[in-house]
């Protein structure tokens, strides 16, 4: 048996039965852990060493399935009858609505775009139901930020709020933000002091120096009376158990660690963005996390969940001037959460044809948007059969990003990082597939160049 | 009998390690259709893991297994649901303007459906 290492980059070379790819990206969560070591077996990963349990069951389950590339009405078809259907149901369409992105590389998130341009449609990422929330605050309140980096060589005061790092980013505490030394925490966990608020005591909380369990949709009230406490507003004990479920003396307690922490930090989840106030849950500790900048250096950071999400938010942002939720039907992008986005577009009956790239809305939406869904004639992309893919109109088997094929991703800090393909597939990228697509359409539309 | 719980759905290991083996095989339609119970509530109903029970919210309607949660992870009156087809099905379609339907924190109604013979 031959055995090859590849340099970080290099093609792998399909006669070879066994190689090792060195740092490889793993694109499962917005982790993004690069320093992943796979084997390589007739062209299967059979070891991916350093990888946490997600990452593990990502790469090594990522054979490709007995599916044709090409699927028309649930029959076998040839890539370019697909394409060409695909275009036409984009073109025909009144209100036409592209989704999902999240696990595409941001080249072929880029080409999602400027279809949703050419087709005067609107174009959603799966942030509209992550962080979409977030996204509004950010552009309410702003973001006091930093990267990956600097919470692990500076950060002593790690939180967690509404977020459960140890089964949905298991190697987030090991790799950026409890466990690792740096610069001005070289003892590591011993330096740093973790926080976490939650409604349950989840698997995370055994990582927590403290545990606030607060009551379920309270975080708004449990994040303003910390901003009440620093600004030294006196408050009504009663009235903050009532309200938060948690003793005042535990919020000044926590308000004074805060206070004295040099480089503290606040990771918030979907804890606060899927539950009842959702974007004012998200501005309130953003803006706890600037009132906190008059005593200390303070940050807050959003833990996203899939793998290029954060460069969905980039993309569209550069390409449109708006995250997500973006409408071109007046020929220029306009923005609102609410109307512009899937979950909107689909519940309200107002999308009449669309194209969904790795997501699956048909499982993950609401009753009212999968009978909408269902209804109307759509593309979708994907690299494994789901729901969506079994209702789509075309479906499209797809190669799976990071392990097939190459690009670039967002980590969760905004930090670009390459992937590091380790594979061959007999299907075609999510790239080839909407740069054939966006072909057909710039000639139906009559555009030229 | 018929109680209401606030439904928190969220991730699990097994509900994204399973996304990757395949939304059809065994391991991730077991834990999406698990809902979790805190044991005090499991001991006031009356419920042994297994036991099947029917959630109905505003919007829709579902039935599950339940299995204890572990130790003190759920306070009583809390349940939890792995993301995914079933508690989706729970959602309204109104965003409330911010794009994101209300996905956690939800109002359900719990009704035991069966038991097992042995109780």
């Amino acid at each position: 048996m031959s055995a090859a290492v590849a340099a970080p980059g290099e093609a792998p070379a399909v006669e070879e039965s066994l190689k090792v790819i060195q740092d490889a990206t793993c694109t499962f969560c917005g982790c993004v852990c690069d320093d992943i070591d796979l084997t390589v077996k007739n062209n299967h990963i059979v070891e991916a060493k350093r990888a946490c349990v997600l990452g593990k069951a990502w790469f090594l389950n990522h054979k490709t399935e007995d599916r044709p590339s090409c699927l028309i009405d649930g029959q076998p078809a040839s890539l370019d009858a697909g394409y060409d259907r695909a275009a036409d149901i984009l073109v025909t369409g009144k209100y036409p609505i592209i989704y999902g992105l999240s696990d595409s590389p941001c080249e072929a998130q880029r080409v999602a775009v400027s279809i949703a341009d050419w087709i005067n449609g609107t174009i959603d990422t799966t942030t509209s139901v992550c962080h979409g929330p977030s996204g509004m605050a950010f552009q309410g309140v702003g973001e006091v930020t930093c990267s990956l980096g600097e919470v692990m060589n500076r950060g002593d005061m790690i939180m967690f709020w509404g977020s459960n790092p140890a089964e949905s980013h298991p190697r987030h505490f090991t790799k950026y933000s409890l466990m690792p030394k740096g610069m001005f925490v070289p003892n590591g966990r011993k330096d740093r002091t973790c926080v976490i608020v939650d409604v349950r005591k989840t698997k995370s909380a055994k990582a927590a120096d403290i545990f606030i369990q607060i009551k379920p949709r309270a975080d708004f009230e449990g994040l303003w009376t910390l901003r009440a406490l620093a600004k030294g507003v006196d408050l009504d004990p009663v009235q903050v158990q009532h309200d938060t479920g948690v003793e005042l003396t535990v919020w000044q307690d926590l308000m004074q660690r805060m206070k004295a922490a040099k480089f503290g930090v606040i990771f918030f989840g979907m804890g606060l963005t899927m539950t009842r106030g959702k974007h004012a849950n998200s501005e309130a500790l953003l803006a706890l996390t600037r009132d906190m900048n008059a005593y200390t250096r303070f940050v807050a950071k959003p833990n996203r969940g899939h793998g290029n999400v954060t460069g969905a938010d980039n993309v569209v942002a550069w390409r449109t001037g708006y995250p997500f939720g973006v409408n071109h039907s007046r020929g220029y992008p306009r923005f609102n959460p609410g109307e512009y986005t899937t979950s909107d577009t689909l519940a309200n009956g107002e999308a009449d044809s669309g194209m969904t790239i790795a997501c699956d809305p048909m499982a993950n939406f609401s009753e009212p948007a999968r009978r909408h869904l269902a209804t109307i004639p759509f593309i979708a992309l994907d690299t494994k059969e789901t729901p969506t893919t079994r209702a789509a109109a075309v479906a499209f088997t797809v190669a799976t990003y990071g392990i097939h094929t190459g690009g670039t991703v967002y980590r969760m800090d905004d930090v670009p990082i390459p992937l590091r393909p380790s594979c061959e597939s007999p299907n075609p990228s999510d790239f080839e597939v909407l740069s054939q697509i966006e072909r057909r359409v710039k000639a139906l539309v009559g555009v030229t160049g | 009998m018929r109680e209401t719980f606030i439904l928190i759905p969220g991730r699990t290991a097994d509900q994204g390690c399973g996304i990757s083996e395949g939304k059809f095989l065994e391991k991730y339609q077991r834990e999406i259709n698990s809902l979790q119970v805190a044991p005090g509530d499991m001991t006031r109903l009356g419920l042994t893991k297994g036991d099947r029970v029917r959630l109905t919210s505003e919007h829709g309607q579902v039935e599950v297994c339940v299995v204890p949660s572990k130790g003190d992870e759920l306070p009583v009156g809390l349940l939890f649901i792995a993301y995914g087809d079933v508690s989706s099905k729970l959602m309204g379609g109104d965003t409330h303007g911010s794009g994101m339907p209300t996905s956690k924190g939800i109002d359900v109604e719990l009704d035991v459906l069966a038991r097992p013979a042995s109780t």
